[in-house]
């Protein structure tokens, strides 16, 4: 199945039930876009009747916003909101947690309402509707460990529906004393992805990398295109024999999709 | 009237003035800040109250340091039942004047005490060594020399005088009502008097043991007394305020930042969505964000003031984990001594007002770019934080003033706010947004 434009469907006189946002990490990060198309496997594999909006996706504004710059965020996210209620979009699903927190809690003050889910809470409903079954065989018993990430977990607590999806592998998953509402900042969010570090003694990632390895997992489960990043760094950095998937990445490996 | 009750009359009459100015002061202060109405959802704010605040939810993260504050907070919460008999005892001239009417409730009552200040005791002798002994980071950090660290351990030893005093008077008394029953009526076998006692203060004379009672009599009500002069100017307002911080803690999605209806309304007007805003010339250019206290709520005050520098959101703080100057407990440290600097100033110069208030100094003298640039907005702090105070909202505020009003910042920030607002993407690139859909479509024509 192709990955079809709202635009297009429209043309055809259709709508799609569901949005895909892909932000500007999956949409131009080499890294990010894999988890891109991974998620394309797996909502197509699912039969979902979903679009995304190409070219007429904007930054959600996101790290602007919290940057402190106000102009810009708003130019940005009224822009999409524009283009969202044009189409009457009313399901959005992202792989991005920034994007999922900018368009389900800052979007409604400027006139864009809409159910918004990440997409491990799409893959999670999906396996629990029978809509998509995980084959366990290439992840069992291997150690996973699971990053929590910021936006996704402390600030709008989605903490058991990846979780759920990981449970599906058959693997071992170890957590980190530093899991859940206390998990570690990879250190990319509130816009210092797009600046050095303050100066201080190490970086952010190295801490949650050097954690990472002392649970001793083979793979680190994340959910973020920033952490993913960030930790991937972290490892490279440590030297350390740890995999950085997203958790869609996981399931299209295990299903071989 | 005794000379004790002139002397008591006096105490209670001073304290109760100047408390009264000294917390005016303080609520002044508070709403220095920004109007901001927080009336919504009386429901679930009355809910966090009970939980939060009375039942110190967050505090149990932290299971032996919760059991134990619960243990000095439980005997401090008790124990005013006791100080209301201390006051109609002062003023009326009489003595214990619940426990002939009470009887056997009064014996429960006074002994549920004890056995709390027992606790609290020992909660407060280990504290005095955790804070002092035990290097535990979050009591070291640089924010936390001087003062703040005299302040932590001083509130200590004034508990301790306290519980010398609460029993060497209940002490003294058990023993007083053998030896002369008519002026001091039975309290019944106390849980820990009636053995700590005779213990300590067995085999003194009356007369001694009759000063003894005294001393513990008015060293407990000075001690409580000088509690309202002290809290004040240290951080232990927390006793009070945490109640109305919790009530007014935001409630909606901790990932929705404040919206800037007046910017908001800008953008949609010159997209032409809305009916183009008439801009007077003469009019001088708006400020946005926050430079001072005045620009911050007044509910960002009320943190600052509530804030007992636990230092918790510190140690879960990835910036501060990892060197960098941010401590997100230093902000709030910071706004509180920038509002008790304006406060005193408005109180010498009474021309001086919220409206035309210009010392030239303002928040940026206590709190650097550099703590401000090393957040990652991550919420660690507000989750942290026991009493729901919010450090963030006033860090992304002065973030705000740094990039809207001084157009100041991270250098490295402005390509990727062009590029946001140039190319729609926080990145600037060649490629089309949809290039990976057309490959990933091209890769599916050829399977």
């Amino acid at each position: 199945m192709k990955v079809r434009t709202v635009a297009e469907l429209t043309a055809e006189g259709k709508s799609p039930d569901i949005l895909f946002w892909v932000g500007c990490a999956g949409s131009f990060d080499a890294r990010a876009q894999k988890v891109t198309v991974a998620l394309c496997k797996i909502l197509n594999e699912a039969k979902l009747n979903y679009a995304i909006l190409g070219n007429e996706e904007s930054c959600t504004g996101d790290p602007a916003r919290r940057a402190g710059n106000e102009f810009v965020f708003q130019m940005t996210a009224i822009q999409n909101i524009e283009v969202l209620n044009g189409y009457n979009i009313k399901k959005i699903v992202t792989a991005c947690p920034h994007c999922f927190n900018t368009i389900k809690n800052e979007y409604p003050a400027l006139g864009g309402n809409y159910e918004v889910i990440h997409h491990t809470q799409l893959i999670q409903s999906l396996i629990e509707e029978g809509k998509l079954t995980i084959e366990s065989g290439d992840f069992k018993g291997k150690k996973i460990t699971y990053h929590d990430s910021c936006y996704l977990g402390r600030v709008n607590d989605v903490y058991e529906a990846p979780r759920k999806v990981l449970e599906n592998l058959d693997a071992n998953l170890s957590e980190m004393k530093r899991c859940k509402s206390k998990g570690l900042c990879c250190g990319a969010g509130g816009a210092q992805m797009f600046k050095e570090d303050e100066p201080g003694d190490k970086r952010i990632n190295m801490d949650r990398a050097e954690e990472i390895v002392d649970t001793g997992a083979e793979i680190v489960a994340a959910n973020c295109p920033f952490c993913i990043t960030m930790l991937a760094d972290g490892m490279k950095a440590k030297e350390a024999n740890v995999m950085v998937y997203d958790i869609s990445e996981l399931i299209v490996q295990s299903n071989k999709l | 009237m005794g000379l004790q009750q002139i002397i008591f009359l006096l105490l209670i009459g001073i304290s109760g003035y100047f408390g009264f100015k000294r917390y005016g002061a303080i609520k002044r202060n508070i709403f220095l800040g920004q109007d901001e109405d927080i009336s919504d959802n009386a429901g679930q704010r009355w809910k966090n109250v009970l939980l939060v605040a009375l039942g110190q939810k967050k505090m149990f993260k932290r299971i032996i340091p919760a059991v134990l504050h619960f243990f000095i907070y439980a005997a401090f919460l008790m124990t005013q039942i006791e100080l209301i008999e201390i006051i109609l005892d002062g003023l009326t001239g009489k003595h214990r004047i619940f426990a002939s009417s009470l009887g056997g409730f009064y014996t429960f009552l006074i002994s549920f005490i004890e056995i709390l200040s027992i606790l609290a005791f020992v909660a407060t002798i280990i504290f005095l060594w955790r804070r002092n002994m035990l290097k535990l980071p979050r009591f070291h950090k640089p924010e936390m020399n001087g003062w703040p660290k005299l302040d932590g351990n001083l509130i200590l030893y004034g508990e301790i005088l306290l519980l010398i005093g609460i029993f060497t008077m209940n002490g003294t008394d058990t023993l007083l009502q053998q030896l002369d029953p008519a002026h001091y009526p039975s309290t019944g076998n106390l849980a820990v008097s009636s053995w700590l006692g005779p213990a300590l203060f067995g085999g003194l004379g009356e007369s001694s043991l009759h000063i003894l009672e005294r001393a513990g009599w008015w060293l407990h009500l000075i001690v409580i007394l000088g509690f309202i002069y002290y809290l004040p100017i240290s951080k232990h307002l927390h006793i009070f305020l945490a109640f109305p911080n919790v009530y007014f803690a935001k409630l909606k999605s901790r990932g929705e930042m404040e919206n800037m209806p007046v910017i908001m309304n800008e953008v949609k007007s010159m997209m032409g969505l809305i009916p183009e805003i008439p801009v007077d010339p003469n009019e001088e250019l708006p400020e946005f964000g926050s430079k001072d206290i005045f620009d911050l709520s007044w509910k960002n005050i009320l943190d600052a003031y509530t804030c007992t520098e636990c230092g918790r959101c510190t140690s879960m703080c990835p910036a501060n984990l990892t060197g960098k100057k941010l401590s997100p407990r230093k902000i709030m440290m910071d706004i509180r001594d920038r509002a008790e600097e304006v406060g005193k100033t408005l109180d010498a110069d009474k021309t001086k007002t919220k409206e035309n208030y210009d010392d030239g100094k303002n928040l940026f003298d206590y709190i650097s770019k550099e703590e401000l640039h090393a957040c990652t907005t991550c919420n660690a702090c507000v989750e942290a934080c026991p009493v729901m105070i919010d450090p963030l909202e006033p860090i992304l505020k002065l973030r705000r003033y740094e990039i809207l009003t001084e157009s100041a910042g991270p250098a490295e920030w402005v390509p990727m706010f062009t590029a946001i607002e140039n190319g729609g993407a926080v990145w600037q690139v060649p490629d089309a947004r949809d290039k990976w859909a057309q490959e990933f479509n091209q890769n599916q024509d050829a399977e």
